[in-house]
């Protein structure tokens, strides 16, 4: 089993979502002709076909949607900090939009207090460096 | 065109274990053998396969094996545990559209093995969708699973208590079916709160087994089939499904992710058949993990929106139950073969045979996934 954090592949149509997240931004992908937001980034537009398209950023606030505590079997590198909380997270701009990262607690002592989570409660973006062309979206807990 | 003009009148299988010593091969020539017996048609007289895209088993292998003659369809299925009932409604059309006369359709596994775990093979780069989670760390099946069952708890006030009835009430059913793999070990709920956490809340018994084996059926068509032995199971309806936005498995991007690609294999299912929710007899729903029932339950009209885990755990699954459901243990106890083994236990309950036979069973639903693109079949029995 790889030792790693495994590392997301970048599509050309995905290219504006990492470099915005290199320099500690959330962006949402619009269709160029009718503005209509899309998750995850994909070449065409579902409503009107048109493939260009544009980036818009976002407040990086979001709610808990749902999370999971994975516990082992994983793979080496999560079994090392596992038990740990990952959610799924609603965008507070577009609450359709749902996107996945690590929960955790701006106060380190709470660490482990997975009871304290709550679905329906306010988080904030923030993005881990994990090779040099990926910062990965994560959400801090208030 | 499809309605009844096709049959199930073979069903074959291997033993079911943890470790079984044969190849993918050698396990998935004795299924279709004894399917073939089963029916009793003899081999040179298939002209179709059906299988799955995660088959490791070629079509050509398999045929040179077994003795068959000249093909003239066969089609394989994708999305692992959303393919039993695509792949055998594929070959069922075939047969319906004269292209062929005799089906067989199989899956063999040997999955026993922890080193067989699709995601303990994440490479390096994740360059499919799972490049949008499983670096966050979410990896396996079951965490994807389980993000929907905290959301459905939390929604409707459910709690772990009231999951366990799942992997209890299937258990009871393994307990009296000899071929299945947890056959001799009893469950209880007190078993169940006490077992480890795989994917909080998702614990080790709301998790499919690890198990080699394999499973094989024969398909014809309605009239070839009055003049063999078995009593046919009937393809009444079949359909696939996949919703708008689908993704697979993290399904999380619709606009109600609890709403799955079940809601629409349901409607379209319902609209090609004679009968409703309220008619069927049985059904065998397919349980990688415990939530797809309760999710599934709900997407085929068995239940209201939110009200499945209350009828599980009113006994609504068991075998006095309103629908008993997964009837030889399914793929929590009986053996995890990507549902084959509910397709036919599905085809048993119409014969008559099962181990725990629902009493006249005319009306059988078999379903696949619920977090994948998936299918369905109904099958009736004369």
């Amino acid at each position: 089993m790889i030792k790693n954090i495994p590392v997301p592949g970048i599509e050309e149509y995905e290219k504006g979502f990492w470099e915005a997240a290199l320099e500690s931004k959330l962006v949402v992908q619009h269709c160029h002709d009718c503005d209509q937001p899309r998750f995850p980034p994909r070449p065409m537009c579902p409503q009107c076909h048109c493939l260009e398209y544009t980036w818009n950023q976002v407040s990086g606030e979001g709610e808990i949607w749902s999370f999971v505590v994975p516990r082992p079997p994983l793979l080496p590198v999560f079994e090392e900090i596992s038990p740990y909380a990952v959610g799924l997270v609603s965008i507070k701009e577009y609450p359709l939009i749902r996107m996945i990262g690590r929960l955790k607690f701006n106060n380190e002592q709470n660490e482990d207090n997975f009871e304290e989570i709550i679905i329906g409660s306010e988080v904030q973006v923030s993005f881990q460096k994990i090779s040099e062309e990926i910062c990965l979206p994560y959400w801090v807990m208030g | 065109m499809l309605k009844d003009s096709t049959a199930i009148v073979g069903i074959g299988q291997t033993e079911f274990a943890k470790r079984l010593e044969e190849s993918e091969l050698e396990l998935a020539c004795r299924a279709i053998n004894n399917a073939l017996e089963d029916a009793g048609i003899e081999a040179k007289e298939v002209d179709a396969l059906g299988s799955f895209t995660f088959e490791e088993n070629d079509e050509f292998e398999v045929a040179r094996n077994l003795g068959f003659g000249e093909l003239h369809f066969w089609s394989q299925a994708p999305y692992g545990g959303g393919a039993s009932c695509c792949a055998i409604g594929q070959v069922a059309l075939s047969i319906a559209s004269g292209i062929s006369e005799v089906g067989v359709v199989w899956r063999a596994r040997k999955r026993g093995d922890p080193k067989s775990r699709m995601w303990s093979h994440t490479e390096d780069k994740v360059d499919d969708h799972w490049k949008w989670s499983r670096p966050s760390g979410l990896v396996r099946p079951a965490d994807e699973s389980s993000m929907l069952m905290r959301r459905y708890m939390h929604q409707y006030g459910y709690t772990r208590e009231d999951l366990s009835f799942v992997a209890t009430t299937l258990r009871k059913y393994a307990n009296k079916n000899s071929v299945a793999y947890m056959c001799e070990k009893e469950l209880t709920q007190e078993d169940y709160m006490n077992a480890r956490m795989i994917s909080d809340p998702l614990c080790l018994y709301d998790n499919c087994l690890e198990s080699d084996g394999a499973i094989a059926v024969v398909l014809v068509s309605s009239k070839r089939a009055e003049k063999l032995d078995n009593k046919p199971a009937l393809i009444h309806s079949f359909s696939q499904g996949m919703s708008s936005e689908h993704q697979l498995m993290t399904d999380y991007h619709g606009k109600d992710p609890l709403k799955s690609s079940s809601y629409v294999t349901a409607e379209n299912l319902w609209k090609l058949s004679d009968y409703s929710p309220q008619d069927v007899d049985v059904a065998q729903i397919y349980d990688a993990f415990s939530p797809m029932i309760p999710f599934s339950l709900e997407a085929y009209g068995f239940c209201g929106e939110g009200k499945a885990l209350e009828f599980i755990s009113e006994g609504g699954i068991a075998e006095n139950g309103e629908i008993p459901v997964n009837t030889s243990g399914g793929s929590l106890s009986e053996v995890y073969l990507h549902g084959m083994n509910l397709v036919v236990e599905g085809v048993r309950q119409i014969r008559g045979v099962s181990t725990s036979q629902i009493a006249n069973a005319k009306v059988s639903l078999v379903t696949t996934c619920d977090a994948t693109p998936n299918g369905a079949i109904l099958f009736k029995g004369e």
